[in-house]
């Protein structure tokens, strides 16, 4: 079997995992270990986004960090980690500029400033981007290429990590699963930095990559880290359902209603917003969690579109607006049979971006000694709802400190402490998978459940019946998973990865459920039905704990 | 929803002979062929082997594959209902399993 040993070992290899290795390097680590279940700086989430990434740059007015957190706070809906989101906040400027000497190539104008924009939620302009919607994989391709010129960053694809391995009460490395070999592989390190991303994946409609399916927060909880604010998951309103587009990110209609203002209309064709409150005329002003209710209610009365959402119509707008607002995606769109000026498009919520994830300090720190987290898959920064454009900062920000403190932390200890037998248990139950089982579903079938009831039980309005029913079901699923069929077979084995997914999808969607019927208040992006109002009383994050036993639970910040 | 039939290679390098499985796939109007593929792994053959990561936007470029002989991007190539579609790996690159080839570069893997 191969085993692995290094200083850090970094699980994630999106904008949060390589800006942490490359930090690793420059603290001092002399060993990194980058590892992903898809490829390199390739999957994840980062290389999905189109736009915006904040930054107090002052580059277009005067602008401080402290101003950035006062936004970010307010977006927050008062329960921000002000530690976590102050740090994000400073930090940000630093990481840009050094993303700008890496040649990232962010819009300047003529006199070579960063170009800076205004984006929802800001108190000025502060977004900058690179053209045209290439923001994401522009960051991505510039880390991979800092990560590929040092020598001491080992990269490895294809590794998915399914446990981390604790001596000591102290991280002490992971059994991952080489998913061409399909055999186990045990890595010892003296620092883990989780940088594996968030958890939209486990929603049936979702902005997410294939990986995004909550592995970071369930591995943290098996080691014995918490868990924060997991309730909080952010969807956007308006994303696209139907007809099937591809090649653009589904969140791509805001641009479209800033713009041309557009109609919001119910399966019957008729406009339905100014029942719940609002009355657009033709501007884009409802706010995102009124047009996110608004929707749900429609749909659930039965006045949906075909697909299940409602229609985005910009019929009313004149052929050449449309054209000399968005020409080119117009004739993008055109390619796929869509026709703005003669037909709607429909529309409906989805799952975005989660705010909660493994509970750290400033240091980006769990409470297990040894074990960061960094990104997406780090909780508290963002409480109970992002403010637009500090995901990407969140990711280069949090990366930097935890590859950082990660490196600091591994110079205090002489060698990695390997017991003798560690992730025994691990590696065997990879080799039983392996062996191939019958069984009562097959994991796939079963992450195809989990999305369904996911998005119907615990999406962005809850009541306590629909959050008790999906904690029912969930932890009948989790008892069942020894029972579910396995393909035999080790080389490129999917339904491995499958049930290894499904695993943590399984422990993620709990915590985010428990902790839901937990908070009985609604605030940002987590609306009870049953608790509409915000309680100044609930103005606190509530923390998930895995007991030894398995047990999932929302409790009280101590 | 219309149906769309798939000829898709399976199995690994070292099989003695080159074998398909066609599959029959419900669609709507504007599925792709990687939809089609998500599909099967989840309904009917959860063992079928295929390598994708971004599945709407793409810009992860995983997801390449031989579409009735030519180079294309399966999230990115519709469904059809007028033709069967034959599937095959990546040309050029040594065959893993069923729609897999090897396509990480040389320095991540793990030997």
């Amino acid at each position: 079997m191969t085993h692995l040993d290094t200083d850090i070992l970094i699980v994630g290899a999106g904008g949060a995992g390589m800006y942490a290795a490359l930090a690793a390097v420059r603290n001092g680590a002399e060993r990194v270990l980058l590892v992903d279940k898809s490829l390199v700086g390739r999957g994840g989430a980062t290389v999905m986004a189109q736009m915006t990434v904040a930054a107090a740059l002052a580059a277009e007015s005067p602008d401080d960090p402290e101003l950035h957190l006062a936004d970010t706070l307010a977006a927050g809906r008062g329960l921000c980690d002000e530690t976590l989101a102050a740090a994000l906040c400073e930090d940000a400027p630093a990481r840009i500029r050094e993303m700008a000497e890496w040649r990232v190539g962010w819009a300047c104008r003529d006199d070579g400033r960063i170009a800076q924009v205004i984006a929802p939620g800001h108190s000025r302009p502060r977004c900058c981007y690179v053209d045209f919607l290439n923001t994401g994989p522009a960051v991505a391709a510039t880390l991979r290429r800092q990560v590929g010129r040092i020598a001491t960053i080992r990269r490895v694809s294809n590794l998915a990590v399914t446990d981390l391995v604790t001596a000591d009460g102290e991280a002490a490395g992971a059994v991952a699963l080489d998913l061409a070999a399909g055999e186990p592989v045990t890595i010892a390190a003296k620092a883990t930095v989780i940088a594996a991303g968030g958890l939209t994946r486990i929603y049936r409609r979702s902005s997410a990559s294939a990986n995004m399916g909550g592995d970071g927060y369930a591995l943290a909880l098996a080691a014995g880290a918490e868990l924060v604010d997991m309730e909080f998951v952010q969807f956007f309103p308006i994303g696209h359902l139907a007809p099937r587009l591809v090649g653009m990110d589904p969140i791509m209609w805001d641009p479209f209603r800033y713009k041309l203002g557009g109609r919001l209309l119910n399966g019957a064709g008729n406009e339905f917003l100014a029942a719940y409150g609002s009355d657009e005329a033709g501007a884009y002003t409802t706010p995102r969690d009124l047009a996110t209710y608004a929707i749900t209610k429609e749909v659930e009365a039965g006045r949906g579109s075909p697909h299940g959402g409602v229609y985005l119509s910009f019929e009313h707008v004149p052929r050449a607006a449309l054209d000399a607002a968005f020409g080119p995606v117009i004739l993008r769109l055109a390619r796929h049979g869509i026709d703005l000026a003669r037909a709607p498009v429909e529309v409906s919520p989805i799952a975005h971006y989660h705010m909660g994830g493994v509970r750290i300090d400033e240091r980006m720190a769990s409470r297990v000694p040894g074990l960061f987290a960094a990104g997406e898959a780090a909780g508290g920064a963002n409480g109970a709802n992002r403010l637009s454009g500090n995901a990407i900062p969140e990711a280069l920000v949090f990366g930097e400190r935890a590859g950082r403190f990660a490196a600091i932390h591994a110079g205090r200890r002489s060698a990695a402490a390997w017991p003798q037998g560690a992730g025994a248990e691990a590696v065997a139950q990879i080799r039983r998978l392996a062996d191939g089982r019958d069984g009562v579903a097959s994991p796939a079938a079963r992450l195809d459940e989990l999305r369904g009831l996911m998005q119907a039980e615990v999406g962005p309005f809850r009541h306590a019946a629909g959050l008790e029913r999906a904690l029912t079901r969930l932890r009948a699923m989790r008892a069942e998973l020894p029972d579910l069929a396995i393909v035999a077979g080790r080389a490129c084995n999917p339904s491995l990865a499958d049930w290894f997914e499904l695993r943590a999808g399984l422990i993620a969607a709990e915590a985010v459920t428990a902790a839901a019927l937990a908070r009985r208040e609604s605030r940002g992006a987590h609306q009870r039905e049953d608790f509409p109002e915000t309680d100044r009383a609930w103005g606190r994050g509530r923390v998930v704990r895995m007991a030894r036993d398995g047990t999932i639970s929302a409790g009280l910040e101590r | 929803m219309r149906t769309a039939r798939l000829r898709v290679r399976r199995g690994s390098a070292g099989d003695p002979a080159v074998h398909y499985d066609e599959f029959a796939v419900p669609f709507d109007d504007g599925a792709t062929v990687l939809d089609g593929l998500i599909w099967l792994r989840t309904h009917r053959d959860p063992s079928l082997t295929i390598r994708y990561s971004c599945i709407n936007a793409n810009v992860c470029k995983e997801c390449t594959i031989a579409i009735d002989g030519s180079v294309a991007y399966a999230c990115m190539t519709p469904l059809s209902a007028e033709r069967v579609m034959t599937l095959d790996p990546l040309p050029g690159k040594p065959h893993l399993r069923d729609l897999v080839s090897e396509t990480r570069p040389p320095r991540e893997k793990l030997e």
